[in-house]
C-alpha cells in the first residue's frame, strides 16, 4: 500500500544492530537480575561449603576443602534423612500419579456434571501449602481431630490413634496430606494430555476388536507417557526437597521420623549455626535432584521419540 | 541534527531523574542515628505463652504516649520460629529488628554470633536489686548482661479438682509419687483414659519438661564445667526413665509426643485429661469459659517434688535484647526498660507474673490470684536452667530426638542419652 517497490526493503539511514545484539539487549536486564539473585548466592554457597563456617565463631573460618561434603556423606544422620526424603518422594509421587491418572480418566468421560467435578477437584491444589499443612495437623490431632472421630464413629477404629505422635505413622500422615493437595495438579496435567489424544485412534482400535483395557494400555497410555514423565520429574524434584508441609505438621518429629534431608539441612545451618556444612548439604541436595532430573529427561527423550 | 540534540537532552533528563531518585531513596533510608527526631523501633515478640499481643500493646502504647517521638512496630511469631527468625534476620544481613526476645538458653549463642549488645553498664541499680535472680539467666552470659529481663515464667502443675475428687483425692499432689497415685486412681475410675497430658513433641517444649523433672530427681546440671556430659546420669536419666514409665503405664496420653503447650491446654480444656504441666498462661486459658469445658475446675500448685526436694521448675524466663544492627540502641534500651519496669509488669498479671520481688509482697497485685502468686513465689526461688552454652540449639535438637526415641521405646533411656553424650564433642565444634 505504501508504494514501496516489491522485493526491495526501504533502506534505513543507519545500519541496524545485528539481530542477536538486539535480542541480547532485551534479555540483559532479566539476565542481570537472575545473575544477582541466583548465580551470586549459588557461587557464594559453593564457596562457603568449602569452609568451616560457624556463626558462633565469627572471624575464624578455616578452609577445609571437601571435608564438609565427606563428613555428610559418611554421616548416619545424613543418610537417615535422605532415606526418609526418598521414602516420602516415592510413596507420595506413586500415589499422586496413580490417583491422578484415575481422576483424569474420570474427568475425561462425558459425565453430566463434569464441569462441577473439575472445579471441585482443583480445590485442594488451590490451597496454600501452609494452610493445607495446618488443616491436616488439626484433622490428625489425636484428641480433637476429625480423622479419629470419623474412624471411631464408623467403627473402623476402636481407640483414638496418635497419628502424628507415633514414629511409625507420622510420615504416612504427611504423605497423605501431600497426596491430598497434589493429586489434583497431576490429574489436571494428565487430563490435558488425554484431551489432546485423537479419539478416532481409540474408535478404530475398538472397531478392530480391542477391549477398552487394551485400548488404554496400548494406545492411550503410550500417547500420554511424555506428560506422565514430565509430571514425574516435577513431583520427584519437589518431593525430594520437601520442607514446608513437614515442618508445619510435625517439625521433623517424633524422634526425627519425618526429618527429611531439607529439614536436616535447615537445622544444620539455621539452628546449628553451621553454615559451611549447611551449604554443603544444599549442594548435595541439588546434585541429587539434578541427577534425578537427568535420568528422567533421558527416559523422556526415549519415550518422546 | 535536531534528532541528535533531542536525544542528548533526554539523556541529561534521565541522569537528573536518576539522581533525584537516588536522593529520595537515601532520604527514605533515614539511617542517621538521630537524637530527638522521630524514631521507629522494630521489635520482635512471641505469640504463645506469657504476655498476649494485647498486653504488649498496652505496655508499649503507654511507652509511646510518654515518648511521642518514638514509634514502636511490634511483630509476633510463634516460639518455635523465634530463634531462627532472629538468626536469619541478623546474620542474613538485613538486621531489621532493634529489639528481640531472647530465651534463657540463647545468650551464649547470640553473644558469640554478635547478635546482641552488651548493656551491663546501662542497667539501673533498682533492676539489679529488685528483679528475681532467676530472671537474669535469660539476660546474662559470662558475667555480663545482654538483655533486660522481661518474662519470668516456669511450668506449674495444673489439675482438674473435680476429676481428682471423683477419684477420692481431695488434696493437691505435692510429689510426683502423689501424681502417679492420683493418675492411677483416675484411670481406674475411668473418668479419662489418660489422666496426664504433656507437651513432649520434638521441640523445646519436651526439653523444658525433662529439665523440670530432672530438677527434683537428682539435679539438672546437664554439662559440667569441663564441658562433659552429665545429662545421661543422675537427674536427666531419672527424669527420662520416669517419663517413659508414665507412658508405659498408660498414665500419660501417648499423643503427648506430638503435643505442644497449646495442645495441652486444649486437651485439659476439653476435659480429656486431669493433670498437666504448663506455663503460667495455662491457668487463664483452662479456666476461660469461652474456650474451656472445665472452667472453674482447674487449679494450680507449685510443681511437685520428689524425695527431699520440695519443688523445682524449669527457668522459662525471657529477656529483651538490643541488637547490634540497631540504629537506635539508646531508644531501644529505653523501650526495653519501660516494658520491664515494675509498673508495666503489674498492668495485667493474668498471663504472666511480674519478675519484681516487691510485686509478690504487694496485696494490691497478688489479689488477682493469691494462691497462684503464693505457688509461684515458692517455685521461682528454686528454678533450674537449661545449659547456657554456645551450641545450645544443636544440643537441644539432639536431646529432643534422644528423648523421643526412648519414649517411643526404640531405645532405652540410658542408651538414648548416652548416644548424645557420645557425640557431644561434635556438637561443641
Amino acid at each position: 500500500m505504501s508504494g514501496a517497490v516489491p522485493g526491495r526493503t526501504p533502506r534505513l539511514r543507519t545500519k541496524p544492530w545485528p539481530e542477536t545484539w538486539v535480542a541480547a539487549a532485551f534479555v540483559a536486564p532479566a539476565a542481570l537480575v537472575i545473575l544477582l539473585v541466583v548465580l551470586v548466592p549459588l557461587l557464594r554457597a559453593l564457596w562457603m561449603s568449602l569452609f568451616d563456617i560457624s556463626l558462633v565463631r565469627p572471624g575464624v573460618e578455616p578452609f577445609v576443602g571437601l571435608r564438609n561434603y565427606i563428613e555428610q556423606l559418611t554421616s548416619g544422620d545424613f543418610w537417615g534423612a535422605t532415606g526418609r526424603a526418598l521414602f516420602f518422594t516415592v510413596t507420595s509421587t506413586a500415589l499422586e500419579l496413580s490417583l491422578g491418572l484415575g481422576l483424569a480418566l474420570l474427568m475425561d468421560q462425558p459425565l453430566r456434571f463434569r464441569w462441577l467435578l473439575r472445579s471441585i477437584v482443583i480445590l485442594p491444589w488451590a490451597l496454600p501449602t501452609i494452610v493445607n499443612a495446618l488443616m491436616w495437623r488439626w484433622i490428625d490431632n489425636a484428641e480433637y481431630g476429625a480423622l479419629n472421630a470419623v474412624l471411631t464413629q464408623t467403627g473402623l477404629l476402636h481407640d483414638y490413634q496418635p497419628w502424628l505422635s507415633n514414629s511409625d505413622l507420622a510420615m504416612w500422615m504427611v504423605v497423605l496430606a501431600d497426596v491430598w493437595k497434589m493429586t489434583p495438579f497431576v490429574a489436571i496435567l494428565l487430563l490435558a494430555a488425554l484431551q489432546s489424544v485423537d479419539r478416532e485412534l481409540i474408535q478404530v482400535a475398538m472397531v478392530d476388536g480391542a477391549s477398552s483395557r487394551q485400548a488404554f494400555r496400548l494406545i492411550l497410555l503410550p500417547l500420554i507417557t511424555p506428560v506422565i514423565m514430565i509430571v514425574l520429574i516435577l513431583r520427584t524434584m519437589e518431593a525430594f526437597k520437601v520442607f514446608d508441609i513437614v515442618w508445619i505438621m510435625t517439625g521433623g518429629g517424633p524422634a526425627n521420623a519425618t526429618q527429611t534431608v531439607a529439614i536436616y539441612a535447615y537445622q544444620t545451618a539455621y539452628q546449628g549455626f553451621d553454615f559451611g556444612r549447611g551449604a554443603a548439604l544444599g549442594y548435595i541436595i541439588a546434585v541429587v535432584i539434578m541427577a534425578l532430573a537427568a535420568i528422567y529427561l533421558r527416559l523422556l527423550g526415549r519415550t518422546g521419540r | 541534527m535536531t534528532n541528535h540534540s533531542t536525544r542528548r537532552r533526554s539523556g541529561t533528563r534521565l541522569v537528573a531523574l536518576l539522581a533525584i531518585g537516588a536522593l529520595a531513596v537515601a532520604a527514605c533510608g533515614g539511617s542517621t542515628p538521630s537524637t530527638g527526631g522521630p524514631v521507629t523501633l522494630n521489635a520482635l515478640f512471641m505469640k504463645q505463652a506469657a504476655y498476649s499481643e494485647a498486653d504488649v500493646k498496652k505496655m508499649s502504647d503507654a511507652f509511646t504516649a510518654a515518648n511521642p517521638n518514638i514509634t514502636v512496630k511490634a511483630e509476633y511469631v510463634g516460639y518455635d520460629a523465634l530463634h531462627d527468625k532472629i538468626v536469619t534476620d541478623q546474620v542474613g544481613g538485613s538486621g531489621s529488628y532493634d529489639i528481640v526476645l531472647m530465651d534463657t538458653p540463647w545468650p551464649a549463642e547470640f553473644v558469640k554470633a554478635g547478635i546482641v549488645t552488651d548493656i551491663t553498664d546501662k542497667i539501673p541499680a533498682d533492676f539489679k536489686s529488685g528483679v528475681f535472680d532467676s530472671a537474669w539467666t535469660a539476660a546474662a552470659y559470662q558475667g555480663k548482661y545482654y538483655g533486660v529481663p522481661w518474662i519470668n515464667d516456669s511450668k506449674f502443675f495444673f489439675f482438674n479438682k473435680k476429676m481428682l475428687a471423683d477419684a477420692g483425692i481431695t488434696t493437691a499432689p505435692k510429689t510426683w509419687d502423689d501424681v502417679v497415685a492420683a493418675a492411677t486412681a483416675i484411670k481406674a475410675k475411668g473418668t479419662v483414659k489418660f489422666p496426664i497430658v504433656a507437651s513432649w513433641k520434638q521441640a523445646e517444649a519436651v526439653i523444658c519438661d525433662w529439665t523440670q523433672l530432672a530438677g527434683v530427681m537428682g539435679g539438672a546440671t546437664f554439662i559440667d564445667d569441663q564441658g562433659k556430659a552429665t545429662f545421661n546420669t543422675g537427674g536427666g536419666l531419672a527424669a527420662l526413665t520416669f517419663m517413659k514409665k508414665l507412658l508405659d503405664d498408660g498414665l500419660v496420653n501417648p499423643a503427648s509426643l506430638g503435643f505442644g503447650e497449646d495442645d495441652v491446654n486444649n486437651t485439659m480444656s476439653a476435659g480429656q485429661a486431669a493433670m498437666a504441666l504448663n506455663w503460667t498462661y495455662g491457668y487463664a486459658v483452662m479456666n476461660d469459659p469461652a474456650q474451656s469445658k472445665v472452667s472453674g475446675q482447674v487449679e494450680v500448685v507449685a510443681s511437685p517434688g520428689k524425695g527431699s526436694v520440695a519443688t523445682s521448675g524449669v527457668n522459662g524466663g525471657m529477656s529483651m535484647a538490643v541488637t547490634k544492627s540497631s540504629k537506635h540502641p539508646d531508644e531501644a534500651l529505653k523501650f526495653a526498660l519501660w516494658m520491664a519496669s515494675q509498673k508495666s509488669q503489674e498492668m495485667d498479671t493474668t498471663l504472666a507474673f511480674p519478675m519484681w520481688k516487691a510485686s509478690f509482697e504487694d496485696t494490691a497485685v497478688t489479689k488477682a490470684n493469691p494462691a497462684f502468686f503464693a505457688a509461684a513465689k515458692v517455685q521461682f526461688a528454686g528454678l533450674v536452667a537449661r545449659p547456657v552454652v554456645p551450641y545450645y540449639t544443636k544440643l537441644s535438637n539432639a536431646l529432643q530426638v534422644a528423648i523421643q526415641t526412648a519414649l517411643q521405646g526404640k531405645s532405652t533411656p540410658e542408651q538414648a542419652l548416652n548416644d548424645v553424650a557420645a557425640k557431644l564433642a561434635d556438637l561443641q565444634k
